[in-house]
């Protein structure tokens, strides 16, 4: 019987806590089966369903690509409008999606923090993360723009996992400072359409950054989501400015905003329970 | 016996609660209406409370308990509303943190502060057990052995593929406890949320939380229900205001606390004719329940015969006047009535006026252990109540003398006198 039975301690903590990352991996179970029910419930009773994950994004391209490409005559360093933006789109898409999504999990799943322990960082992870499935299938139809168009990636699509990777770094840091400070504060609910709108103009989404000149090109990938763009086009269509620098510099605010978040997060989980 | 399990040190939790406003002045409103956004905003990120605090605004919600679990031990917390159990659970549960002092808690948890929590209803019903067991601390691998037990004891049968929105609340309630019945970790912190439900759902949750204990796993159990706790508890506590005021075996502790609320509670003689909640022809003046050496009593074992007194004083001839008994349980079923006419010499006869005394003996090994009330009233069959007094005394019978499985269904578990013969193979009675 005397095997190595695990000693809880609780205790009040103060100040700046451990991250404790590996309690994080001790949870993954459920926290796979919260990705799990946030995939399996997103477009539950809806009449159109998944295509909703396509249907934002293109439809997003069709009125850029009517207005800004058209009629605003913006250039597109050299690639067709629809996909110089659809591009870019894709991972927008993923990253304003989980902001919205993972901002308010925390305040929706009061009921869950209330009643049962875990590590809170599984709820806006899980609602990041579910929305891959989102990327997933508007990336088939980017594939499909790219056979229409007649472009083929170079041996640069290696480097996609590591935009994709940006990309999550990116959306969670955000979603955990947001998240947790919807706990307290439910301002930030009001907040979010405003700042994924400003967000959206301040990212070469519907324009290239190459109208800008250096050094406030690099210094304008502070925001990373500069970063994430720029690389899908660099990585898939062979747009021919090369992002060094500017990626350089967007993984470094992304982490910066990550490592915060975590922070943040882990010092305000323990009032999760008693403010929500 | 021996090693600890829980360990509970000096544990205090501070709330804050909000403060009334002062009145103030429109231009302090205003000035305070621009500045008090950054104050908090400033507070925020130092990780204090964003609102504006003073030692005025705190309230301790529990204050320097301590108390150890042995392993293998059963142990109840009670107290009345705000007392600081649920605080308590949420602590052990690390669902909050206490503000002073710590806990240890030697083995795997589980903490059933509510059933079905997490489920979701747009899933189906093997969807939400998966879930919910992973909620709950249970791996996929533990519930795929489990499943078909869990759908078993939840009785949902083929409608396990059906989304829970579709269920009714009785099939919701009993999947979601299957799920949680089946949680098996080396300590179980249980709250009396899971004594909802219909009686049979609640006998079957205390029916479970038995065989739990007689497992040998450790059990810390909160519950109002007295007779629940004598029942399946060795140990009990008493939280009071946040503090822990008894401690002891769970009978001592019981009887102790029952007596501390019997002020408020078994309010059960009127002296002066004002305060008398009656009629003017008949009034009540005492209602007690005693002893068999006639002390008053407020929980009773199992196998103990409690006598029921009421005194009452009649005015004027009544002709037909009965005082009746009427017992409540728990669930507010109506366990029996009974009334102080019932032996035939009273049958027509007319009460003169005077004060008279009635008692009775309630049956031994007849009530269930649980909680139960009593109310009475005075009254002429057919033609008008004289007085009535509601749920007037309230009592608990313990599981004490208690031979009966704890699973018994019905209202009433009387240990009848059964005669069983066996018949050997060629007829024959042996």
């Amino acid at each position: 019987m005397k095997e190595s039975v695990s000693v809880i301690r609780i205790e009040p903590t103060k100040g700046w806590v451990a991250l404790q990352l590996q309690e994080l991996w001790a949870y993954r179970e459920l926290l796979f089966f919260l990705i799990w029910r946030d995939v399996m419930v997103r477009y539950k009773q809806t009449a159109l369903g998944a295509a909703w994950a396509i249907i934002q994004p293109v439809f997003t391209m069709l009125i850029f690509s009517l207005f800004f490409g058209r009629l605003g005559k913006i250039p597109s360093d050299g690639i067709p409008y629809p996909i110089f933006a659809y591009a870019a789109l894709v991972p927008w898409t993923f990253f304003s999606q989980g902001l919205s999504q993972a901002s308010n999990s925390l305040v929706g799943s009061a009921n869950l923090i209330k009643k049962v322990y875990f590590p809170r960082l599984c709820v806006p992870i899980a609602a990041v993360t579910s929305g891959l499935i989102d990327f997933a299938l508007a990336f088939i139809v980017l594939l499909g723009m790219m056979l229409y168009y007649g472009i083929l990636p170079g041996i640069k699509v290696i480097w996609l996992p590591v935009l994709l990777l940006l990309t999550l770094i990116t959306s969670l840091g955000v979603s955990l400072w947001l998240s947790a400070l919807n706990v307290r504060f439910r301002d930030v609910r009001h907040i979010i359409p405003f700042l994924t709108q400003f967000w959206l103009f301040a990212t070469p989404i519907a324009y290239p950054s190459s109208l800008l000149s250096e050094p406030w090109r690099t210094l304008y990938s502070i925001n990373p989501m500069v970063g994430v763009v720029e690389g899908f086009r660099w990585a898939l269509l062979g747009a021919e400015t090369a992002p060094g620098p500017m990626m350089i510099v967007s993984f470094l605010a992304a982490l910066a905003i990550l490592v915060s978040g975590i922070f943040y997060f882990r010092r305000q989980e323990k009032t999760f329970a008693d403010v929500v | 016996m021996g090693d600890i399990a829980i360990r509970v040190e000096e544990i205090g939790k501070k709330y804050r609660i909000g403060k009334a406003e002062k009145y103030k002045t429109l231009r302090d409103t205003l000035a305070s209406a621009f500045t008090a956004p950054f104050l908090k905003v400033g507070r925020v990120l130092r990780g204090e409370a964003a609102d504006d605090t003073g030692p005025d605004d705190e309230i301790w919600a529990l204050q320097g308990i301590s108390f150890d679990v042995r392993q293998g031990e059963v142990i109840g917390v009670i107290g009345g509303n705000g007392a600081g159990k649920s605080t308590l659970l949420k602590i052990l549960s690390r669902i909050t943190e206490p503000t002073t002092g710590f806990a240890e808690i030697h083995g795997r948890v589980g903490s059933l502060l509510e059933v079905g929590t997490g489920f979701h209803q747009e899933l189906t019903g093997r969807e939400n057990t998966y879930l919910n067991g992973a909620i709950l601390g249970m791996n996929k691998k533990e519930i795929d052995e489990k499943f078909d037990e869990i759908v078993a004891f939840s009785e949902v049968g083929k409608f396990i593929d059906t989304p829970v929105k579709h269920y009714s609340s009785g099939m919701y309630l009993r999947l979601a406890f299957a799920v949680a019945a089946h949680l098996e970790p080396e300590i179980l912190i249980v709250d009396e949320v899971l004594a909802v439900g219909d009686a049979g759902f609640q006998q079957k949750c205390l029916g479970k939380m038995g065989a739990v204990a007689k497992e040998g796993r450790t059990v810390l159990f909160v519950s109002h229900n007295m007779g629940a706790i004598t029942q399946l508890c060795g140990r009990a506590v008493q939280l009071e205001k946040g503090r822990l005021t008894r401690s002891g075996s769970a009978g001592e502790v019981v009887a102790a606390y029952l007596s501390s609320v019997a002020g408020t509670e078994l309010k059960s003689s009127w002296s002066d004719e004002s305060s008398n909640p009656n009629g003017a022809d008949v009034q009540f003046r005492s209602a007690r329940l005693l002893s068999i050496d006639e002390q008053p009593l407020s929980i009773a074992s199992f196998n103990e015969s409690p006598l029921i007194e009421i005194a009452y004083e009649v005015k004027v001839p009544i002709r037909n006047l009965s005082v009746t008994c009427l017992l409540y349980d728990s669930m507010n079923n109506l366990v029996f009535e009974s009334m102080d006419t019932d032996m035939p010499e009273w049958n027509g006869s007319v009460r003169e006026p005077d004060v008279y005394r009635a008692t009775t003996k309630i049956p031994s090994s007849l009530l269930k252990p649980g909680r139960y009330q009593i109310s009475f009233a005075a009254f002429v069959e057919g033609v008008r109540v004289f007085a009535r007094l509601d749920r007037v005394l309230t009592f608990d019978v313990s599981g004490v003398g208690c031979t009966l499985q704890p699973k018994r269904s019905g209202i009433v578990s009387p240990v009848l006198d059964w005669k069983v013969c066996r018949f050997s193979e060629n007829g024959q009675m042996v």
